[in-house]
């Protein structure tokens, strides 16, 4: 067979910690290579290698045959490889063609020299890419920048193309669409690495599977001549059950009701559009929507983060409307939320791991000195209790892998006792076992009769861990439906707003019988 | 009457020239990403090694020539700091202004103390080449000819210093790649930019146009060195303030000296205005003059202010401005 990237025995540490350790790797030409592993196994470090963002620490590259060294990302595109970044590399302010500019060579030094335009709209015919090049980046939906990033790379003449976790932020359909690209590519000849964590898409794009574990290199299998299974099993290193648990639970009273509640969204348009639900105790409500639908706007609202412009919020019989965020923690409502970008929100990046502990209780500590020992320990027991995998306690937040930043989060929302839990895309980007040990944690909560609010992408996995999902659109409930009556074909009819089934057959959505709220309130 | 406004507009230009240098000198180094406070060091160094070489020699070229290259070595020693060795962009540049206006107090009063004493420019080629030109044909346009087109070289220099620096953004390639690199450096290195290279060539060529500057200042206050008073007397301060103004723009910085000149020259001239317009702006002289003086600087405090409230006015400030790039940071 004939190679267009080997690896041969790369070693690169970070301190203390080995990223990758001997690591060999072979990508054939014209083959679509899918590389497998749990979050910190090392693979975007890898990759960097080949993109010229790091520089290995031992170990010999080869390209076409011949052994190169990668001093820079320079380097890297003159040798033909072009990476798609998981966070993209993209100049917010600039329009698409701007972009792309930046990187060409041989245009010469003017802006719109040599047909440009034409070279960038050929190669977006080719493969099909539909794309409005006079488009600034920050108006642009997140389709559209990866879209941006791939044109990118092709029109440098790239023939190696690296993906890191393409899919994380794609719908369903958009997914389809990027595939039905990268057949294309793999047809003209490119060759190509993809990361991704989801096993059936790993199954349906790639010829070969190359996994990682904990930063060395485990085996590369032919896809058709393995399963999900096995391939689980490779890249966790045990066996390991796929089927997610749903504890059945005595519901309680309901501890968190929302009536009538309206919020804006940032550019002052509405984005939660009068929804009614309500959240019993040892429960898990799920909710479903596209992308932008305002949860991001009912989980700040709910968090005290944001104004509402209308509707009432009771927890436990008391009006949260209107109090601070540390008020509404102390009530016992604990909210976190991954952002897309996944980096975001509720940790602090540089500070370690004991400090962000610290940041959600300081008021707890007596005096005006930080009780960092306490928070140590604390620390200490997320760490062990969700698997982090971090050189110590005090090691800075960014230099974890992004599950194990996530795995930091959820635990330090969980460790303040809340009995209403509110958390969204909490296995955003996860790999297969992490996001098990979350759903393992949520479960835990619920049993201890905490209601949750569990705001997903995955429908598979909310149809099998919550009780109950709500399906919003465009910031309006479409209805609350049980998870054991449904179906995923019914609610992506619902998401998409095909159907509403709000107060259909006399029923009333998203108010609970016996409900806190007195009657005038319930109307106001 | 019409004497009056001719004076005034040519006094507004005459005075703000510098800012000009200032502000387009640091536009070019934030559209790199860095923020350099040391504008108001870089502006004295310049100007006290330009001029004395210039004075020696005898020759305004050699004299541009040193301040530039004697300000691009101020902004050599800024790259390295915060480039290289990734300190803290903020502190450096405080550390050049306090170094930059001590080095000229340093150089000034041992020279005036010195036998020889300070260099004068009275009477030298020097100062015969700083004298006005006038553009022919332009400078006869009644009323604004003479105002605006009968200067020394170096505000006509500073004119086109700014055009080109427009045009150099927004057209070129490499201008485009400089502001990438001022939005997102890792985008902009992932496409093979050399961000190093561009943020030191930007910082010394920035730096070196502020030199510039401070010579022009030198030369209009006659060469002469008082030790209690800086050439440069905070206007490198103002052009801070003015590249917001400006909206990170060289073609608005333009705007942005003469509005400042208007106020700047207000201090200067009130009493002429006063006195030509007795009716109309006689209460001008009723205003004490440490007023004027101070205006300059309370304008800029206003403008950073209604600069900060509007959103949209800072849509040209560079998202990674003041943060180091660090390739393998995460």
């Amino acid at each position: 067979m004939e190679y267009a990237i080997e690896l041969k025995g790369i070693t690169k540490s970070f301190g203390p910690v080995a990223a990758n350790k001997n690591i060999n790797l072979s990508l054939a030409k014209g083959e679509i290579l899918a590389l497998l592993g749990e979050n910190g196994s090392g693979k975007t470090t890898l990759m960097n290698m080949l993109s010229g963002i790091y520089m290995p620490d031992s170990g010999s590259i080869f390209i076409d045959g011949k052994k190169v060294s990668i001093n820079s990302p320079e380097d890297s595109g003159k040798l033909g490889i072009g990476m798609v970044h998981q966070h993209f590399k993209l100049v917010e302010r600039f329009t698409a063609l701007e972009n792309i500019r930046i990187g060409m060579r041989d245009e010469g030094r003017f802006m719109h020299g040599a047909d440009v335009r034409k070279k960038i709209e050929d190669t977006a015919e080719k493969f099909g890419f539909d794309i409005d090049l006079d488009k600034v980046v920050s108006n642009m939906a997140v389709s559209e920048k990866q879209t941006l990033e791939i044109l990118k790379v092709l029109c440098y003449g790239a023939k190696i193309i690296i993906l890191d976790e393409p899919t994380a932020v794609l719908t369903v359909q958009e997914i389809d669409r990027l595939f039905d690209v990268l057949r294309k590519m793999r047809e003209e000849g490119h060759s190509i690495i993809i990361i991704t964590h989801k096993l059936n898409e790993v199954m349906a794009i790639s010829d070969r599977v190359a996994v990682l574990r904990h930063g060395e290199y485990i085996d590369t299998v032919v896809t058709k001549e393995t399963n999900e299974k096995a391939l689980t099993e490779l890249m966790v290193g045990r066996k390991i059950e796929l089927n997610i648990d749903r504890p059945v639970m005595e519901k309680t009273h309901p501890l968190l009701e929302i009536r009538d509640l309206t919020v804006k969204n940032d550019e002052g348009v509405i984005a939660v559009d009068h929804i009614n639900f309500y959240i019993r105790g040892g429960e898990m409500l799920g909710v479903a929507g596209i992308a932008g639908s305002g949860q991001k706007e009912l989980c700040e609202a709910i968090a005290g983060l944001r104004k509402i412009e209308d509707g009432q919020m009771i927890h436990e019989g008391e009006s949260i409307v209107g109090m601070s965020p540390k008020k509404i923690l102390e009530h016992g409502i604990s909210m976190s939320f991954i952002p897309e970008d996944r980096l975001g929100m509720g940790l602090a990046p540089s500070l370690s791991i004991t400090d962000n502990m610290i940041l959600k209780n300081y008021n707890e500590s007596k005096g005006i000195f930080v009780d960092r020992k306490t928070a140590s320990e604390e620390a200490q027991k997320v760490i062990d209790r969700l698997e982090v995998v971090t050189p110590s306690t005090e090691t800075p937040v960014r230099r974890l892998s992004g599950g194990n930043v996530q795995k930091v989060l959820l635990g330090r929302e969980i460790k303040s006792g809340p009995n209403v839990l509110i958390t969204a895309y909490p296995v955003r980007g996860l790999d297969i076992n992490s996001s098990y040990t979350i759903y393992n944690i949520l479960n835990e909560q619920k049993e201890k009769g905490v209601g949750i609010l569990f705001v997903g992408e995955d429908l598979d996995v909310m149809l099998a861990l919550c009780d109950k999902i709500m399906v919003i659109c465009h910031g309006k409930l479409q209805g609350v439906v049980n998870s054991n009556h449904t179906t995923k074909e019914e609610l992506g009819l619902m998401m998409t707003g095909t159907i509403n089934i709000v107060n259909k057959d006399g029923k009333t959505d998203g108010i609970a019988k016996d409900s806190a709220f007195t009657d005038e309130e319930g109307n106001a | 009457m019409l004497e009056v406004f001719t004076l005034f507009l040519f006094n507004i230009i005459v005075y703000n020239i510098p800012l000009l240098y200032g502000t387009t000198g640091e536009i070019m180094i934030e559209k790199s990403g860095s923020l350099n406070l040391g504008v108001e060091g870089t502006m004295a160094i310049g100007a006290v090694a330009g001029y004395l070489v210039g004075v020696k020699a005898d020759n305004l070229f050699v004299a541009v020539l040193v301040s530039f290259i004697a300000s691009g070595l101020v902004g050599l020693l800024f790259s390295f700091l915060t480039v290289t060795l990734q300190a803290n962009q903020n502190v450096t540049g405080l550390t050049i202004t306090t170094f930059g206006v001590a080095f000229y107090y340093f150089i000034g009063n041992a020279l005036a103390n010195s036998e020889g004493g300070w260099p004068r420019m009275n009477g030298t080629k020097l100062a015969e080449q700083s004298q006005a030109l006038e553009i022919p044909g332009l400078s006869k346009i009644p009323f604004i000819g003479e105002a605006l087109f009968s200067h020394g070289i170096l505000v006509y220099l500073g004119v086109i210093i700014a055009i080109l620096m427009w045009l150099y953004f927004n057209k070129t390639v490499p201008g485009l790649k400089l502001r990438a690199i001022g939005e997102n450096p890792g985008a902009a290195d992932s496409l093979g930019v050399n961000v190093t290279f561009y943020k030191y060539a930007h910082i010394i060529a920035g730096s070196g146009i502020m030199g510039i500057g401070g010579l022009y200042m030198g030369l209009n206050m006659g060469g002469t060195f008082e030790g209690s008073n800086c050439w440069i007397n905070g206007y490198g301060w103002i052009s801070i303030a003015l590249v917001i103004f400006a909206n990170w723009s060289p073609a608005k910085a333009l705007l942005g000296t003469l509005v400042f000149g208007f106020f700047n020259t207000l201090r200067v001239q009130n009493a002429a205005l006063a006195y030509a317009f007795p009716n109309a702006l006689g209460w001008l002289t009723k205003i004490p003059s440490h007023f004027f003086s101070a205006l300059p600087f309370i304008i800029t405090l206003i403008v950073l202010i209604a600069s900060s409230l509007s959103s949209k006015k800072k849509s040209g400030e560079p998202q990674a401005i003041g943060r180091n790039y660090y390739r393998e940071d995460r």
